[in-house]
């Protein structure tokens, strides 16, 4: 882990996988007073402090200190997720796989996924393989990106599976469709899927 | 007099106010919804938040209550009878029934009035607030509306009403005024610290970042504000895996342009974030004028 500075009300925390950050997310939830948020992303922990309560110096020498699950993915909930594979770039998703439309399909349900973080939008998953040996190739995003994506969409992009909450541009490559509510703002837990969540796709012939 | 008995009886059980006039930048804020960025919902809130506590608390109202934030003027309010109201933030043209209305001051409605919200002279972002604050459904524990993700009250429109908060208990302070100066319109200076990839940058460009008086974009919003001036080269290339943003962060764009992010900043992002502007700081960025000047100074020693 490497600690970079972040202004004067947080630091980064990097680290060199994605295990190691779900580790380090799930060993620091118990964090001390001041520490007010942790936002998880593909390679580092930003930890933002209210500097009234908890200075940056003693942060630092807490997260150097504090235990660490170093690449041990945390049991999360799970979460099943029917997808219909109708996607408009699954013949791209299927070169970059070196496989058949079909099987493109059959690949991505076949994987056990897990929630790295949240981000691009309230309820929108980065999704990477369970088991990291079961990474799949990446897939590059779209040189332009889509104007309009449908909600529920599930898409690929570098190492990650995502899942539109809502209607929006984006530069993912599209592979299917899902009714699941990814986002309610008013659900008592409005995200379905949130760091750590373990999700299933199983496959809707529609 | 200001007495809240005076105001209890005078005023309609639910009071409202009622929008004649927007022009879909005038926003509800209270001081946002913290703690969710893990859902990827970013902190939003009054984006100067020094103006939304002082309008709040010049009208007795608890900081946190929900207040209007009013971007550049374009906006008529019609203020029901016994209604408390104080303007914060930008100075510009505001009017109650025509006459000019002074900033940081209290006023009482003795009958039914109209507010306007003319071109802003100073800053961008008025604060109005309303004794009873603006009672709108909450999202999230919030009434803020985040422009970025959707989330609160949707932007101002003409036709809209907007209940007014119970009476809260404090009363309206005595002081008539508070003396703030208007936000400047000449150079800004905004105080930075070191974002996590300030290596990123070539020493040239680190150099230009902090050397140069940038100018504010045109293209500047409650997500981030733009800066024009020079262009930055990276040293590093290829991609930043996404990781977290704050308010007040200083990502540099591909095109070599500096965005400071605001409350809206999406909660995570791709671009390497070269300096963060500390919190005493953050305010000032809700007020910066396009084309105003801007000089970024870094803070020395430890925080």
């Amino acid at each position: 882990m490497r600690l970079l500075p972040y202004g004067d009300r947080a630091l980064l925390a990097e680290f060199a996988t994605q295990e190691a950050v779900l580790g380090a997310l799930a060993a620091w939830q118990d964090a001390p007073p001041g520490v007010l948020e942790l936002v998880p992303a593909a390679r580092t922990v930003l930890v933002r402090i209210d500097p009234g309560v908890l200075g940056l110096r003693h942060l630092e020498h807490w997260l150097t200190t504090a235990p660490r699950a170093e690449a041990a993915l945390p049991a999360g909930t799970e979460v099943e997720i029917p997808v219909r594979y109708d996607g408009g770039d699954v013949a791209v998703v299927a070169q970059a796989w070196a496989c058949s439309p079909e099987e493109v399909a059959e690949r991505h349900a076949a994987r056990e996924w897990v929630c790295a973080f949240v981000g691009f939008a309230p309820g929108f998953p980065y999704l990477v393989p369970a088991d990291g040996t079961a990474a799949l190739p990446p897939v590059a995003r779209r040189s332009t990106s889509r104007t309009t994506v449908p909600a529920g969409a599930v898409a690929l992009a570098a190492e990650y599976c995502g899942i539109y909450p809502r209607s929006s541009p984006g530069g993912w490559q599209l592979i299917g469709t899902t009714d699941a509510a990814l986002w309610d703002a008013a659900r008592g837990d409005p995200a379905l899927v949130t760091p750590g969540t373990r999700v299933r796709f199983t496959r809707v012939v529609p | 007099m200001r007495s809240p008995d005076a105001l209890a009886s005078s005023s309609a059980p639910h009071p409202v106010v009622r929008v004649l006039a927007a022009d879909g930048r005038a926003v509800v804020q209270d001081l946002g919804r913290g703690g969710l960025a893990h859902l990827g919902v970013s902190g939003s809130g009054a984006f100067d938040r020094a103006a939304h506590r002082l309008s709040n608390r010049l009208v007795g109202n608890p900081e946190h209550a929900a207040a209007l934030e009013v971007l550049l003027g374009g906006v008529r309010l019609a203020l029901p009878a016994g209604c408390w109201l104080a303007v914060t933030g930008a100075w510009g043209l505001v009017t109650l029934d025509g006459e000019l209305l002074d900033p940081h001051t209290a006023v009482r409605t003795s009958l039914p009035r109209e507010l306007e919200l003319g071109p802003a002279t100073h800053g961008v972002r008025y604060t109005v607030a309303v004794r009873g604050g603006v009672a709108m459904a909450e999202t999230l524990g919030s009434r803020s509306r985040d422009t970025l993700a959707a989330l609160g009250p949707a932007p101002l429109a003409a036709g809209d009403v907007l209940p007014i908060g119970p009476e809260p208990e404090d009363p309206v302070p005595p002081a008539d005024l508070v003396p703030v100066d208007p936000p400047t319109t000449g150079l800004a200076e905004l105080d930075v610290r070191p974002g996590p990839r300030l290596e990123w940058l070539t020493a040239d460009a680190r150099d230009l970042l902090l050397g140069v008086e940038w100018q504010v974009s045109a293209r500047s919003d409650r997500t981030g504000v733009r800066l024009e001036g020079a262009r930055l080269d990276l040293a590093r290339h290829g991609e930043l895996a996404s990781e977290g943003m704050l308010r007040g962060s200083i990502q540099i764009s591909p095109d070599g342009a500096p965005t400071v992010l605001g409350p809206d900043h999406p909660v995570t992002g791709g671009y390497p974030v070269a300096l963060v502007v500390t919190e005493a700081s953050l305010d000032r960025l809700a007020q910066l004028r396009p084309g105003q000047p801007v000089r970024l100074r870094l803070v020395a020693g430890r925080p």
